[in-house]
């Protein structure tokens, strides 16, 4: 049960972002800008995916089964696919500029300090641009912050991963808004 | 040198918001809701868990930043600033701020290290569940920015005199694109 009475009972973040919509209403149009907005030439599945594994890395259930169903949505791929990148991504089928990214995002996690010159070069040589590697950080960034909201607030998640699944498509139609929070 | 190619002139986040001023617009927004609300939190109140939460992050710009802010609210005194700073718990503050202080240095290293007990004590020194939702946020939003700042190696101005001057520019005007926008203070 959460720590404070949210005055509902949604699960994961969506309980916090209705209690205070002020702020609720800000954090989903930075999910929007950084995970939906099509103006970016990083995939939306990419972009999920770095939340996701940024969030498995946080060890926070709800965003990490949230956003892994949302990359596995625009993925077109089985839940063994994000699992499989989730737990070594170095050793997984996605492209080499992905996994410099994913690099970057896992030392963000760690700390801002964590991450060295050379991982950006890495990126870079891969084809990385400079606004590709500004939105990896900030979404490793934003779900260290998104992670903590979940879990410092003890919110409860349902456990069965489908739960999940079913509802990503109707996220990746809508988008991410305070409207969205309760459909 | 930051990692990316950014506005040379301008200190921290403030050429990172430049380098992306759409996500700059709810950044901005989330800092003035958070830290410039003055409810049964104070503006001092909210900047002091800030400042400490990149105290702990290690995060040289948003620590003196936002401990400059505070001394501004203070009237100057930074004693009480930097005493929170090297053991909030022999500070000259509430017992409430202290217990609130303490759920925000869980949140920084995780959030599940916050105990039930942590939240049980804050609320017995007399804090309310708007004052921990917001702790709990105001910690975890400082573990984004101070990522962010750290995490593209965003300059960090070295001389001291010029954190001031950004303080009391925030503190007049608020958060907002005005920082990056209107020439430096």
């Amino acid at each position: 049960m959460a720590y404070i009475d949210l005055q509902n009972d949604l699960p994961g973040i969506r309980g916090p972002m209705i209690y205070r919509p002020e702020t609720g209403a800000i954090l989903n149009e930075l999910a929007e800008i950084l995970l939906h907005d099509e103006n970016n030439t990083l995939s939306r599945g990419d972009r999920e995916m770095i939340g996701a594994y940024v969030s498995s890395e946080n060890d926070c259930f709800f965003c990490q089964h949230v956003h892994g169903a949302m990359a596995q949505h625009y993925y077109g791929s089985d839940m063994h696919f994000i699992d499989s990148i989730k737990k070594d991504f170095q050793r997984a089928d996605i492209s080499e500029k992905l996994k410099s990214l994913l690099s970057i995002a896992g030392s963000v996690q760690k700390g801002g300090k964590q991450v060295r010159p050379e991982q950006i070069e890495a990126a870079k040589n891969l084809g990385a641009s400079d606004r590709e590697i500004h939105d990896t950080v900030l979404i490793a960034a934003a779900f260290c912050m998104f992670n903590r909201y979940v879990d410092g607030l003890n919110t409860w998640a349902p456990e069965d991963r489908q739960v999940y699944v079913d509802r990503a498509p109707m996220r990746a139609r809508d988008g991410y808004s305070q409207a969205g929070l309760v459909k | 040198m930051p990692h990316i190619q950014v506005d040379e002139n301008l200190p921290g986040i403030r050429a990172l918001l430049a380098f992306s001023p759409e996500t700059a617009g709810p950044i901005g927004a989330l800092a003035e809701i958070l830290l410039r609300t003055s409810d049964s939190l104070s503006r001092v109140d909210r900047e002091l868990i800030g400042m400490y939460v990149s105290y702990l992050n290690d995060c040289f710009y948003c620590n003196h930043s936002h401990g400059e802010i505070a001394v501004c609210y203070l009237d100057g005194d930074r004693k009480l600033v930097n005493a929170v700073r090297t053991d909030y718990k022999k500070a000259p503050i509430s017992e409430k701020l202290k217990s609130l202080l303490q759920i925000a240095a869980k949140v920084q290293k995780s959030g599940k290290d916050v105990l039930p007990e942590d939240i049980e004590n804050a609320k017995l020194q007399g804090a309310t569940d708007h004052d921990i939702h917001d702790t709990v946020l105001i910690s975890a939003a400082f573990c984004m920015m101070n990522r962010y700042v750290d995490g593209l190696a965003a300059n960090t101005p070295l001389d001291m005199s010029s954190y001031p001057l950004r303080a009391k520019q925030v503190a007049e005007k608020g958060y907002g694109n005005h920082i990056f926008l209107t020439p430096q203070p």
